[in-house]
């Protein structure tokens, strides 16, 4: 990508990309980084285990705040889904890739594929204009692990204070909470897969506590490729 | 442990997700330079300590992140109601009593008090000590 396109000027916010590219020379490494080299971490793919951990680095985390009114209409327009107006929603689009996460009463979480975020984001800011909102890309310091597995839920159950029971956290539903003694998001997209959004500097210390309480299960801790 | 009703999170969450930010509703004075120095050391320094009821700031620090009021009660810990920012209790020192015979509601549906749940009658039941 060129210079150009990878940073921009948007009313009185400059922007740029924080994933220009192989072109740039600059390879990302993951938060797991460190984990992948210490061998807690394999490619995806493999013989099934019980309980199966994804991680999906690299992708567009967007923290919005201002009020509901003024973002639900921009984050309509802009990507297709509603804002979740009622505290703990989790809201995805019809692929299923891109969502938005009720996180207080005036933040938002957007997570977007890989590279999407910049331009969203150059694109919310020039729909909200002048109204009173904050956008921050928080990419770089928080990476989404995938849960799934029958015994998904026995494993959250020995990790986080909250009640993952189906009617604790039914679909469409993210609290953030105490996981082992850090804290996460924790999301239920869909009926078979949890997620966690875990802090970059905690990403190792919960795969570590993931693969210790996931031992009596089986567990393999994957990530996927960019 | 305390079982705390987050009046932005709209549930009950465990205190292990709050912090204690100590005593609520402190006005700042509206004018610093015009007010004596015992005034200003009042407002910075001096916190009231009731056995009681006693209105303070928690932070659902691990949550939302909000700040919000909880009235407790110093001697049995008892949390009477939770609510948010900018609002007034419901239950003071002076009304106490007779508000924790009629149980009491906050202004958006949460309960929090002993006898005063609806969703969870099991947490209603007091254990004899
Ligand atoms: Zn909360």
């Amino acid at each position: 990508m060129s210079e150009a396109r990878s940073e921009a000027s948007v009313g009185n916010a400059a922007t740029f990309d924080t994933h220009p590219g192989a072109d740039a020379g600059v390879t990302p490494e993951s938060p797991l980084q460190w984990s992948r080299v210490q061998g807690r971490v394999t490619e995806e793919g493999g013989a099934a285990e019980q309980i199966r951990v994804v991680e999906r680095p690299f992708l567009g985390h967007l923290v919005l705040r201002g009020g509901a009114i003024t973002l639900d209409e921009a984050v309509r327009a802009e990507l297709g889904v509603s804002l979740p107006g009622k505290p703990l929603g989790l809201v995805l689009d019809a692929e299923g890739s891109r969502s938005v996460q009720w996180v207080s009463p005036d933040e938002w979480l957007v997570i977007v594929p890989a590279g999407e975020e910049f331009e969203l984001e150059n694109r919310l800011r020039a729909r909200l204009g002048d109204a009173h909102f904050a956008i921050v890309n928080v990419g770089g310091g928080q990476t989404l692990l995938e849960l799934s597995g029958e015994k998904a839920r026995e494993l959250l159950m020995k990790s986080v204070t909250y009640d993952v029971h189906e009617h604790g956290l039914p679909v469409g539903k993210a609290v953030g909470t105490v996981f082992a003694k850090t804290s996460v998001v924790l999301r239920r997209p869909s009926e078979e897969r949890f997620e966690l959004v875990v802090r970059r500097s905690f990403a190792d210390y919960c795969v570590r506590w993931l693969r210790d309480a996931g031992r009596e299960y089986g567990l393999r801790v994957e990530s996927a490729s960019p | 442990m305390f079982h705390i009703f987050c009046p932005y999170c709209q549930e009950y969450r465990e205190e292990e997700e709050f912090h204690p930010s100590g005593q609520a509703h402190l006005v700042r004075p509206a004018d610093p330079a015009s007010v004596s120095d015992e005034e200003w050391g009042d407002y910075l320094f001096f916190r009231d300590n009731p056995r009681g009821i006693h209105h303070e700031m928690w932070v659902h620090r691990l949550g939302c992140r909000k700040f919000f009021n909880i009235t407790r009660d110093t001697a049995t810990y008892e949390i009477l109601e939770t609510y948010r920012m900018g609002e007034q209790p419901s239950i003071t020192a002076a009304n106490a009593e007779v508000r924790r015979e009629q149980g009491v509601q906050t202004a958006d549906g949460g309960w929090q008090t002993v006898g005063a749940q609806p969703e969870n009658s099991r947490l209603n039941e007091e254990t004899p000590s």
